[in-house]
């Protein structure tokens, strides 16, 4: 063996011996039986399982969303840095949430990229995360203020003859808003079946310069019964918030929070130092007033201030189911976004369909590779045979890399593994074809083997070259499975300029060193 | 020793006007159809929309389907039953407004019309895509297909001589090209993951070229007396064996991803099937036969006589 032959061999011993020692972690983790996954340490088992390979959302299932941050009402301070306090927020809530290695993300100017992998709970997730979350409190006005604003509204709608078109109901062309209301106090009661008019006449041009600037209408944000018909109250609130939910120390799930359900869910709060003391001034200054906690500009309730309360203790309760609660505790704990979010884009697999993937996607590669692994042998024999291990050294070698570099595998990451098994034989195609061409030149075993591959050489560095370009861009410009896709293609193709040529090289050497060969199976 | 298409001597540049002829059909075809249907269909990567995947326990009529989605506010869906595993899956496809929980909306609607149907969520999927996102992503899908073209041209023309470089540029075109119009013809949807395809194949459809020309610029030296076209003639039988089995073994891949690789994979792998066999053929006949009509071309104008 030349000094250089025991160069090649060392190189492809220490490859291979690498690819096993990045490959080890994966195979424990994802043989282990359940069993024993649930009886290693937990810590143990987090560090094994960030040194298997990733698989993507689309294999293991789970939900992708990319939010965009409206940062349209911020001022230019606040808007600077919104993305990342929203972030931070975002973070907070799903750290709280409970799911494993969860990635949160701002991306460019003013989106947030969240990846939850594993994920079983769709719907619960996106109200988690997109929810605004703000918590206020704010004053109601009194009964004369409230009545006083109405038939202002009435008799600008009424000038307007918003009630005349759809209705030959007089009254409610005299009083076309409050016609509707069945009771009229602190808020009025609207039956569910007149809301949609009421909304649309709330919606009316102009309206807004009518109501004066320091107040504002809102609704309740569940419905409610009065005298036996379902429907929800409209609020008006003083539009400056007494408190944020900035006061908020903690917030949990409870039940016996509402006197009149004791076994209902809600969500009890205590505050800061300052926010206690605020919440007594507040309170002691407008006894026997109602004050509005409003979350996201809906009113959970508006209880009426008896008298000063210096505890701080407060709490929304509703007909909340009990994971309901305990995800509203959340939000609250975990602070208000600083701006409303819209989610741009989802994708979302169930991880039964991902193991489908899995599955589906290794049957078509192992009938692949059987199919190829077949031809080469029938149609090159024992050169078909080194050929095939090469092959397969090359897929452990792709396989180690993306353990070793933490990259993800997708499933058209899978479909790139699959094709490069294709692709990793045609470098051995084109050698061996060369050879044969050069055996039927009546050269010698040795002499046609060492044209061969000097000759093929170029030729396949140019191939590879041309796809690894093409690589390259789609890394670029490629999302999620795309990238992984990429990746597995490029590092298929550099692996394959070691194992087709320098390995498969060295194992002919290997044969024709050992004296006088007059044959090959080829 | 097995071997097949070794030492052939088809007269294949004889017929080369024919192949022309046959390219130029398909991709006037493929123009015709983008014009016609104002340019490829695309998927919602792409367009904007949703698609939701979901699994019920029991069969769901189509038409029922489309009217609980039509109640439901969501019109014009296109429904596809998943015809895999004989389970009850269906695809649908909506076009516009991704504000709010399309899945939710998909789900609830289907339960308030189907009392007793129950939807499996682990076997379901969605993904939804903003218009401006979709924008982005479109113009990044463009801008990659351009960019790696770009850059395999350059490669080639720094690497061939005019002549070859022309023949193989427009050879590379030609299989993305009809690629893309096979899918058209064949009314599926251009989604990232076909562009990622059409990438790979313009990567992988200029090997053969290569092989064939590095064995035409070889022989070009040694055969300065035969003609322009005998000496491609026998540079690309020479290497024919090689093209076909190299391309042979990939299409095999792609072929079991498209038979067993799932619905996910199956317009991804439909394109690698297209891609590779017409780059098996645009490296003999379009790369090959447009190199000798350059270099006939070429010399002609120097005053040679050739053919």
């Amino acid at each position: 063996m030349t000094r250089a032959d025991q160069w090649k061999l060392l190189s492809v011993v220490v490859a291979t011996a690498l690819s096993i020692w990045y490959l080890w972690p994966s195979y424990r983790y994802y043989t282990m039986p359940p069993a024993e996954r649930q009886k290693m340490p937990p810590s143990e088992m987090a560090a094994l399982r960030k040194k298997a390979i990733h698989l993507g959302l689309d294999l293991q299932g789970g939900m992708h969303v990319l939010l965009e941050v409206d940062k349209s009402k911020l001022s230019a301070a606040e808007a600077k840095d919104a993305v990342d306090r929203a972030r931070d927020v975002i973070e907070n809530r799903v750290d709280q949430f409970g799911v494993a290695e969860p990635l949160i993300q701002s991306e460019g100017e003013d989106r947030i990229v969240v990846q939850l992998p594993g994920l079983t709970d769709r719907e619960r997730a996106r109200e988690l995360i997109g929810r605004t979350a703000l918590l206020e409190f704010k004053l109601v006005r009194t009964p004369e203020e409230v009545r006083n604003i109405f038939t202002r509204l009435d008799s600008y709608l009424a000038a307007r003859g918003a009630g005349a078109s759809a209705n030959l109901d007089t009254t409610l062309q005299r009083t076309p808003l409050s016609g509707h209301f069945l009771d009229v106090g602190s808020a009025a009661f609207i039956r569910n079946d007149d809301r949609p008019v009421v909304e649309r006449l709330l919606a009316t041009p102009g309206l807004d310069s009518i109501i004066p600037s320091d107040s504002q209408l809102l609704w309740t944000a569940q419905d409610q019964n009065y005298q036996g018909v379902t429907g929800r109250y409209l609020y008006v609130v003083k539009r400056t918030p007494e408190m944020t939910g900035g006061s908020i120390a903690t917030a949990e799930a409870r039940v016996g929070l509402d006197q009149t359900n004791p076994g209902a869910w809600g969500v009890g709060m205590t505050m800061t130092p300052k926010g206690r003391a605020d919440f007594g001034r507040v309170t002691g200054n407008n006894v026997n007033r109602q004050l509005a906690i409003v979350l996201d500009s809906k009113i959970s309730s508006a209880p009426v201030i008896r008298e000063r309360i210096p505890s701080g203790d407060a709490s929304i309760t509703g007909s909340f189911g009990i994971e309901e609660s305990k995800d509203l505790a959340i939000v609250l704990r975990a602070g208000a976004l600083p701006a409303p979010v819209k989610t741009v884009e989802e994708r979302t697999v169930g991880p039964s369909l991902g193991s489908d993937s899995i599955r589906k996607g290794l049957t078509a590669g192992l009938i692949g590779s059987v199919m190829v692994i077949a031809f080469m042998v029938i149609y090159y024999q024992l050169s078909g045979v080194i050929a095939v291990a090469a092959m397969l050294l090359n897929t452990v070698y792709v396989i180690a890399a993306l353990a070793g570099f933490g990259a993800t595998l997708t499933l058209p990451g899978i479909a790139g593994l699959v094709l490069t098994v294709g692709m990793a034989v045609d470098t051995n195609v084109l050698i061996f074809e060369r050879i044969r061409e050069e055996l039927r030149h009546q050269k010698s075993v040795r002499q046609s083997v060492s044209l061969g591959y000097d000759r093929a050489f170029r030729t396949i560095l140019d191939a590879h070259l041309t796809t690894i370009i093409s690589g390259l861009f789609l890394f670029q410009f490629g999302t999620g499975p795309i990238k992984g896709f990429a990746v597995t293609l490029i590092i298929g193709l550099v692996a394959n300029m070691f194992t087709a040529v320098l390995f498969t090289r060295m194992i002919f050497d290997w044969m024709l060193g050992r004296g006088k060969v007059e044959r090959l199976s080829i | 020793m097995l071997q097949f298409l070794i030492g052939t001597n088809f007269q294949l540049m004889r017929f080369r006007r024919w192949a022309y002829l046959f390219s130029g059909s398909l991709i006037l075809a493929t123009i015709v159809w983008l014009v016609m249907h104002g340019g490829p269909r695309l998927s919602v990567d792409f367009s904007g929309g949703s698609l939701v995947q979901i699994a019920t326990n029991q069969a769901l009529p189509s038409g029922r389907l489309r009217e609980a989605l039509d109640r439901a506010g969501m019109r014009g869906a296109e429904i596809q039953q998943l015809s895999e595993a004989g389970g009850n899956e269906y695809l649908i496809r909506l076009k516009g407004s991704s504000e709010g929980d399309v899945f939710k909306g998909v789900k609830d609607a289907v339960v308030a019309a189907f009392p007793g149907v129950q939807i499996d969520e682990q076997r379901s999927r969605v993904e939804t895509v903003g218009p401006r996102v979709g924008k982005e992503l479109a113009s990044k899908a463009f801008w990659a297909i351009l960019g790696s073209l770009a850059g395999i041209l350059i490669y080639v023309g720094i690497r061939y001589e005019f002549k070859y470089a022309f023949g193989a540029v427009v050879a590379l075109f030609h299989d993305v090209f009809i690629t893309l119009g096979v899918l058209c013809f064949l009314n599926r949807e251009v989604s990232l993951t076909v562009v990622a395809a059409l990438l790979t194949i313009a990567g992988y459809s200029i090997n053969d070229t290569i092989v064939v020309f590095d064995r035409i610029r070889e022989r070009s030296k040694a055969l300065r007396k035969e003609k322009h076209s005998r000496v491609m003639d026998i540079a690309v039988n020479e290497t024919l064996s090689r093209t076909v089995i190299t391309a042979f073994t990939v299409f095999l891949t792609a072929l079991a991803l498209l038979i067993w690789g799932g619905e996910v994979l199956s317009d991804f792998s439909l394109a690698m099937v297209v891609g590779v066999a017409f780059g098996t053929y645009s490296s003999v006949y379009v790369a090959s036969g447009l190199a000798l009509d350059t270099w006939i071309w070429l010399d002609r104008r120097k005053g040679i006589q050739a053919e």
